[in-house]
């Protein structure tokens, strides 16, 4: 079965994620960074920010709910028995503290086969309250035996 | 204040995930993927067991970029592919080199190995030159 490529260009409304202090210090423990500047709010504030600092990758914990239904949206059409995560990137562009609200749009960007393999791409971007973009991330999905 | 030149490696990250750690990584991040966390479902479907999470080791490809440039804001761009899969309870490492400088921009090539093969490769960062 080809893959249908009708999707690609099709967005999702964005989702609002609320940075929790806590939520950063688990995320932090969790990946197993030490940086003060992520763990406590004083160490924080005399680097400069308003509250700790979100670690880059936390972009996946405040982009997967925004990811999650162009996943399982039937006009893209993933099979995920067969899908595994191929490939990731993101750029960050202004710093994400606790007390941020992040909002994120995910769009399908590219829908192709290549090798009896289908590559699904989809691109997120985050912007916090004030507007300003803080990243944008671009993740691969392949599934095999398209 | 970081300083890079091309060709330069940078610090190795050496880390040993333990066989908890994929279940406080699904907390964190929210993916609780049953092949991540559950050893019986994880065999079911001819895994060795359990799995890490890939952007559990992203997280340690960038969280030696960080180290290298000085600070959570010195990461500009990190791309990676998944390849293979990783285990708890095996050291993971992660080996940077500089290729280029320039307009106070690092870029590096990245990998994260594990058992002798890459779980994350052909990964380039870009670590801005404070």
């Amino acid at each position: 079965m080809p893959v249908t490529t009708s999707a690609i260009g099709k967005s999702y409304p964005p989702t609002t994620y609320a940075v929790g202090r806590e939520k950063i210090k688990e995320y932090a423990s969790a990946v197993g960074e030490t940086n003060p500047v992520y763990l406590d709010p004083a160490a924080a504030k005399a680097a400069g920010y308003a509250d700790v600092v979100a670690p880059p990758m936390f972009a996946v914990v405040y982009k997967s709910p925004a990811v999650i239904p162009g996943l399982f949206d039937p006009e893209v059409g993933i099979n995920f028995a067969m899908m595994v995560h191929g490939g990731q990137e993101f750029v960050w562009s202004a710093p994400v503290v606790a007390g941020d609200e992040i909002s994120t749009t995910t769009t399908v960007k590219d829908i192709s086969e290549r090798g009896g393999m289908g590559f699904y791409v989809f691109e997120t971007t985050s912007t916090n309250q004030r507007g300003e973009t803080v990243c944008v991330g671009e993740w691969t999905n392949i599934v095999r035996g398209v | 204040m970081a300083e890079f030149t091309e060709g330069q490696e940078l610090p190795e990250l050496r880390v040993t995930p333990d066989r908890f750690l994929t279940v406080r990584y699904a907390g964190a991040s929210g993916d609780f993927n049953p092949i991540h966390i559950d050893q019986d479902f994880a065999t079911s479907v001819g895994l060795p067991g359990k799995i890490l999470h890939g952007l559990y080791t992203m997280a340690q490809v960038a969280r030696a970029q960080t180290d290298a440039g000085g600070g959570p804001e010195s990461l500009k761009r990190l791309k990676v592919q998944f390849r293979g899969m990783g285990l708890p309870e095996q050291e993971i490492v992660v080996t940077s080199k500089v290729t280029a400088v320039a307009d106070g921009i690092a870029t590096v090539e990245t990998a994260a190995e594990q058992n002798g093969s890459q779980i994350v490769r052909n990964a380039e960062a870009e670590i801005a030159i404070s």
